[in-house]
C-alpha cells in the first residue's frame, strides 16, 4: 500500500532548519512513500523554495499567515490537522518545536503518537528510545490509525538537496485561536557552529566552577571549530545557557567528535552522546562512569589539560 | 475555588539503572524504587508556592494508575497538596487517554491551571499535557522555566532550542514544566504523618464513563548497543596524536 506522508517544517523565518531535512530522511525509509511538507509561515517564498529543493519530497504546501511568524502550537496544530486528512503519517522533527506541536496535532485527529522515532521497520512499525535510552522499543500502530510521529534527528542523515517538488498555497478552513500569543524570543545568536548539527563538540559540566572558567572550552572549541555544549549540573549553575543542554532532557546530538570535560556521565547525559562517533573524557575521577563509554580517556585536571591542548593546537 | 489540578506519575527512580528483561517482553521493575516523576515534583512545587502567593486556593494531585501509585500520592499530599485522586486501573493507557483522563476530571475541578511534567522519565513520551490542551481546546505552554500569573493571564517563559521564548496565554490553560522552573522542597516527618489524613480519592475509569482505546501495541524492548570501551591516553600530546590519526582533527 502506498503511504502519504505530511512532514511541518521546521524554520526560523528565512532558513529551514536541518531537522527538516532529516525529517524526509526518516519518511524516505517508509516503504512506498510519498513525501509533502508543509511550511507555515508569515511569508513563504524563500522557505517553500528550500523544501522543494530537498530530495525525495513531491510536493510543498505553503500556509501563509501573521499568526506563524513565530512557531505557536496552539495556532499551527489546527491549521495542520485541518490538512491531514489525505495522509497516512504526519511528522515532524524531536526538537522543542516539534515536540511541543506534534502531540497537540495528534490529539486533534484522535490518534496516536509514536516519539522519538529513530528507526521505521515498515509503514507501521517503528523502533523508539525509551527511559533515557536504555531501553529501546519496537512498537507497532494498530488498525490502521494515522501516525504522528517526531523524528529522533540524531538517528537520521539530512536528506539531500537536488529536488524539484512542486509548490502549492494550501489553506486550512480553520482560524488560528487568539489565546495564546509570543511574546519575545532570546536567542543568542552566535557564529559558533550549531550544536545539534556541528561535527566537533567541546562539553563542559560542573568541574568548570564558574561561567568565568567556561571560557576556556569557548576558546578550545574555536580553536577546534567546534560547538560547545554542557551538562545540566553546568546550565544549572549558571556556567553555560540553558539551549546548550545536553543530555535526555536538553540536545540528543550525534557529533564525529565529542569532548566531555568535567563530566562525570550520568545516564540523563549519556543518552544525549549515545550516537556520537567518537567520544574523548577528560575527568580527574579515574572511576568517573563517562571513562565507560568514551573511546580516549584521560585522566588528569582539566585545568591543566584544556590549556595545554590549547597550546599544542594552537 | 482557585484551584490548581497537578498530574503525578509514578516512575522508576531516576538512580536506578534500568535492564531489559531477557525474554524481551519489559524492563525488570521488581523490588526496584519508584518515585513520583521527577518533572511532575517540580509541577507540584510550583503549584504549592503559587498557593503560598495567595494566588490559588487549592491544590489537587491526580495520578491514573494502579493501586500501587498510592504512596506517591501520599508523598505528594507530605508535599503541601490538599488532596489526591487516584483514578485506578491496571491497563496500560496511552498518553491519548491518560489525557482524556485528565480532561473529564478538568469538567469536575474547573481548575485555572494544569501543571504537569514536560515529559514522564520512563516512556519519555512528552504527549500528555499538548494532548491534554488539544482536547480541552486551551492554550499550552511547554517547556516552561518560568511561570507568572497576573488576572487571567499567565506568562510563561520556555527553553526552546534557541534559548528563551515567552508566551503570554490566557486562562485556563495547561504548563508543562522544565527542570529549572524550582528545585523541589523535601519532605518532613510530620507532614508524613498529616498526608495520612488528608483526602485521596479512588476513581474508576468506568464511575468517569470512560473506555480507553489502544492504538499502539509494544512488540519488543531490546538493551540500546553498547559501546566498546575505549582506551586510556596519558596526556594533551597523545590525546591529540591518536585524535589526528583516527582522522578527527
Ligand atoms: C529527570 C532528570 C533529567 C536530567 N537531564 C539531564 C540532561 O539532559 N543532561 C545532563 O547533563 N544531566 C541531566 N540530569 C542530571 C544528571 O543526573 C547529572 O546530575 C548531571 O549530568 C551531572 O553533571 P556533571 O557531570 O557536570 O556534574 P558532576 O556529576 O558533579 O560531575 C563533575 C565531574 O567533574 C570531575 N571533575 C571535578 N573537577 C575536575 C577537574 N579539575 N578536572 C577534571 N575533572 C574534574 C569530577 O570527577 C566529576 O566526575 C538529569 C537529571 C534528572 C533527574
Ligand atoms: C499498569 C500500567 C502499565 C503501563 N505500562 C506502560 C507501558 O509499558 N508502556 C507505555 O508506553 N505506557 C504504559 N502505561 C501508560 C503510561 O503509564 C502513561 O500513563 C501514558 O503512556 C502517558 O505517557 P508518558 O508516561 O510517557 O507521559 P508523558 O506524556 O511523557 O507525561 C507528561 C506528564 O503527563 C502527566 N502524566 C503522565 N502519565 C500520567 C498518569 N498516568 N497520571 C497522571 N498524570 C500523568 C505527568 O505530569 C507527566 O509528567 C502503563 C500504565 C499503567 C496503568
Amino acid at each position: 500500500m502506498s503511504q502519504n506522508i505530511l512532514i511541518v517544517a521546521e524554520h526560523d523565518g528565512r532558513t529551514l532548519s536541518v531537522a527538516t531535512a532529516k525529517c524526509v530522511a526518516c519518511a524516505a525509509t517508509v516503504p512506498d512513500a510519498t513525501i509533502t511538507i508543509v511550511v507555515c509561515a508569515a511569508d513563504t517564498t524563500a522557505l517553500a523554495q528550500q523544501a522543494a529543493a530537498l530530495a525525495g519530497v513531491g510536493t510543498v504546501l505553503t500556509v501563509e499567515h501573521p499568526v506563524h511568524a513565530h512557531p505557536l502550537a496552539a495556532a499551527l496544530a489546527p491549521q495542520v490537522a485541518a490538512l491531514a486528512a489525505p495522509y497516512t503519517h504526519v511528522f515532524g522533527p524531536s526538537s522543542t518545536f516539534g515536540k511541543d506541536l506534534m502531540p497537540r496535532v495528534a490529539a486533534l485527529l484522535k490518534t496516536v503518537q509514536v516519539s522519538d522515532i529513530m528507526a521505521v521497520e515498515s509503514a507501521t512499525r517503528f523502533r523508539r528510545p525509551i527511559y533515557a535510552g536504555n531501553a529501546i522499543l519496537t512498537v507497532e500502530v494498530l488498525d490502521g490509525a494515522k501516525v504522528v510521529g517526531t523524528v529522533r534527528t540524531a538517528s537520521f542523515q539530512p536528506a539531500g538537496g537536488g529536488g524539484t517538488a512542486r509548490i502549492e498555497a494550501a489553506t486550512p478552513a480553520v482560524a488560528p485561536p487568539t489565546h495564546t500569543r509570543f511574546v519575545s524570543v532570546s536567542a543568542a545568536r552566535s557564529d559558533r557552529p550549531d550544536l545539534q548539527s556541528a561535527a566537533r563538540v567541546v562539553s563542559g559540566g560542573r568541574a568548570l566552577g564558574s561561567a568565568e572558567n567556561f571560557q576556556l572550552l569557548y576558546g578550545l572549541a574555536d580553536t577546534l571549530g567546534a560547538a560547545v555544549g554542557a551538562s545540566r549540573a553546568a546550565v544549572d549553575a549558571g556556567y553555560a545557557p540553558n539551549e546548550l543542554q545536553v543530555g535526555q532532557t536538553g540536545k540528543i546530538i550525534a557529533p564525529e567528535l565529542y569532548l566531555a570535560i568535567g563530566i562525570s556521565g550520568a545516564i540523563q547525559h549519556l543518552t544525549g552522546i549515545k550516537d556520537a562517533r567518537t567520544i574523548v573524557a577528560i575527568n580527574k575521577d579515574p572511576d568517573a562512569p563517562i571513562f565507560e563509554v568514551a573511546d580516549f580517556g584521560l585522566v588528569g585536571d582539566l585545568f591543566e589539560i584544556v590549556p595545554q591542548l590549547q597550546k599544542l593546537l594552537g | 475555588m482557585k484551584r490548581i489540578l497537578v498530574g503525578i506519575k509514578r516512575v522508576v527512580d531516576y538512580n536506578v539503572r534500568i535492564r531489559v528483561k531477557p525474554d524481551g517482553s519489559g524492563v525488570l521493575t521488581d523490588g526496584v524504587k519508584m518515585s513520583v516523576n521527577p518533572f511532575d515534583e517540580i509541577a507540584l512545587e510550583e503549584a504549592l508556592r503559587i498557593k503560598e502567593r495567595g494566588a490559588a486556593e487549592e491544590v489537587v494531585v491526580v495520578t491514573v494508575g494502579p493501586a500501587d501509585c498510592q504512596p506517591q500520592l501520599r508523598t505528594c499530599l507530605a508535599m503541601g497538596a490538599d488532596r489526591a485522586l487516584h483514578v485506578q486501573t491496571d491497563t496500560p493507557l496511552e498518553p491519548l487517554a491518560t489525557a482524556g483522563v485528565l480532561r473529564t476530571l478538568i469538567e469536575r475541578e474547573q481548575p485555572f491551571l494544569v501543571l504537569l511534567g514536560k515529559q514522564a522519565i520512563d516512556d519519555d513520551n512528552g504527549q500528555t499535557g499538548q494532548m491534554l490542551a488539544a482536547l480541552w481546546d486551551r492554550p499550552q505552554a511547554t517547556f516552561a522555566s518560568k511561570i507568572e500569573l497576573t488576572e487571567g493571564k499567565a506568562q510563561v517563559t520556555r527553553e526552546v532550542d534557541a534559548g528563551l521564548e515567552t508566551l503570554e496565554v490566557d486562562l485556563p490553560a495547561v504548563v508543562t514544566v522544565d527542570l529549572r522552573l524550582n528545585e523541589p522542597r523535601y519532605v518532613k516527618l510530620p507532614d508524613i504523618m498529616k498526608a495520612k489524613k488528608k483526602p485521596l480519592d479512588t476513581l474508576t475509569l468506568e464511575s468517569l464513563g470512560i473506555t480507553p482505546r489502544t492504538q499502539l501495541k509494544t512488540l519488543r524492548y531490546e538493551p540500546p548497543a553498547q559501546r566498546s570501551k575505549g582506551v586510556r591516553v596519558n596526556d594533551a600530546a597523545e590525546l591529540l596524536a591518536v585524535l589526528k590519526h583516527k582522522g578527527l582533527l
